[in-house]
C-alpha cells in the first residue's frame, strides 16, 4: 500500500476526516466508471458513488492494511451496485417490440450479414445495453464483470465476496439467460 | 437468426464501449460535507452510548449503597429520629436550665 495513503486512513481513523478528501479524489474516477456500467442515469451514478464513499468513511476500521486500498475499495463499489441493481429491479417483460429504427436496422443487417455488421456503432451499444437490462441482478453483475471487464471467477469472487462453485454456477445461468433474452429477441422481431 | 454469433457481437459491442470516468464539479466537496455532517449526529450518539453505559454501574453502586445500609441499621448509632430530638432539645435545655 502506497506510504501516503496509509497515512492518510491513519489520520481519518484518529478523526481527521478532512484526510480522507484526497483518497477520494484519487479513486472516484474508477469507482464513476463502475458505476456507469449498472445505471443509466447521471443522478443514479451519482448516488450510488456517494454511498460507495460513505460507506468506506464508516467501514475504515476493518481496512487492513493487506491489499491495496484500491481492491478494498472495488470491492465496496461492486457490493454497492449490486444492490442498486436488486434495488431497482425493472420490469423485464418488456418487449423488443420498443427497438429504435438504428437498433432494428442493425439487427436486420446482422440477420443478412453476421460476420460483417459492425459492432463499434451506437445501435449495438444500445441494443447491449437493452439486453443487459433485461437480465436479473446476478446475470448482469457477472456477465458485466465475466464477459464485458474480462476478469477471471477468482478476481469475481474477491469482488463479491461470492465463493469460486456460486461464481461459476451464476455464470453458467446468466449465459443462459441472456441466450432467453436474445432468443425474445429474435421471437419479437420476426414473428 | 444465429443467437451464439448475435450474443459474441453485442458482448464484443459492450468491450468496445468506452465508460466515462467523468467526476462531476465539486462532488469531493460534497462527499466530505455529508461526512462531517454525519459526524455531528455521531457525536451526540457517543454522548447517548456514553451515559447507557454509565447507568448500569450507577445501579449497582445504588443497589450496594442501599444494602450496606440496610445492614449496617444494627450498629449502635441511634437512629435518625432520636439523633433530631437530641438537637431540639439541645437548643431548649441551656435556657431551662438558665430558669
Amino acid at each position: 500500500m502506497d506510504h501516503t495513503e496509509g497515512e492518510l486512513i491513519q489520520a481519518v481513523l484518529r478523526g481527521d476526516s478532512a484526510s480522507f478528501e484526497p483518497l477520494v479524489e484519487k479513486y472516484s474516477p474508477r469507482v464513476f466508471s463502475a458505476a456507469r456500467r449498472y445505471a443509466r442515469r447521471e443522478s443514479e451514478v451519482e448516488d450510488i458513488v456517494q454511498e460507495v464513499w460513505l460507506k468506506a468513511f464508516q467501514k475504515l476500521g476493518s481496512f487492513r492494511g493487506e491489499a491495496p486500498f484500491e481492491h478494498w475499495l472495488m470491492r465496496l463499489t461492486v457490493r454497492t451496485c449490486y444492490d442498486f441493481l436488486r434495488a431497482h429491479k425493472r420490469n423485464r417483460e418488456s418487449s423488443f417490440s420498443e427497438l429504435t429504427e438504428p437498433e432494428s436496422d442493425w439487427l436486420e443487417k446482422f440477420v443478412h450479414q453476421p460476420e460483417t455488421v459492425p459492432e463499434n456503432v451506437d445501435a449495438a451499444r444500445s441494443l447491449v445495453t437493452r439486453v443487459l437490462e433485461q437480465l436479473s441482478p446476478s446475470a448482469r453483475l457477472i456477465i458485466t464483470l465475466l464477459e464485458i471487464e474480462d476478469r477471471s471467477v477468482k478476481e469475481i469472487s474477491k469482488l463479491t465476496g461470492w465463493s469460486i462453485p456460486l461464481v461459476k454456477v451464476r455464470a453458467f445461468r446468466a449465459r443462459a439467460e441472456m441466450r432467453k433474452v436474445l432468443a425474445q429477441i429474435a421471437k419479437d422481431k420476426y414473428l | 437468426m444465429n443467437l451464439a454469433k448475435l450474443e459474441e457481437k453485442l458482448l464484443a459491442a459492450a468491450r468496445a464501449t468506452p465508460v466515462s470516468d467523468a467526476v462531476p464539479y465539486a462532488f469531493e466537496k460534497r462527499i466530505l460535507a455529508q461526512i462531517k455532517s454525519q459526524n455531528m449526529h455521531d457525536e451526540w450518539s457517543s454522548w447517548a452510548r456514553g451515559l447507557w453505559r454509565a447507568a448500569a454501574p450507577c445501579v449497582a453502586i445504588m443497589v450496594l449503597l442501599g444494602v450496606w445500609s440496610y445492614y449496617d441499621s444494627n450498629s449502635a448509632v441511634l437512629d435518625l429520629s432520636q439523633e433530631f430530638e437530641n438537637t431540639v432539645m439541645a437548643v431548649v435545655q441551656p435556657a431551662d436550665s438558665a430558669w
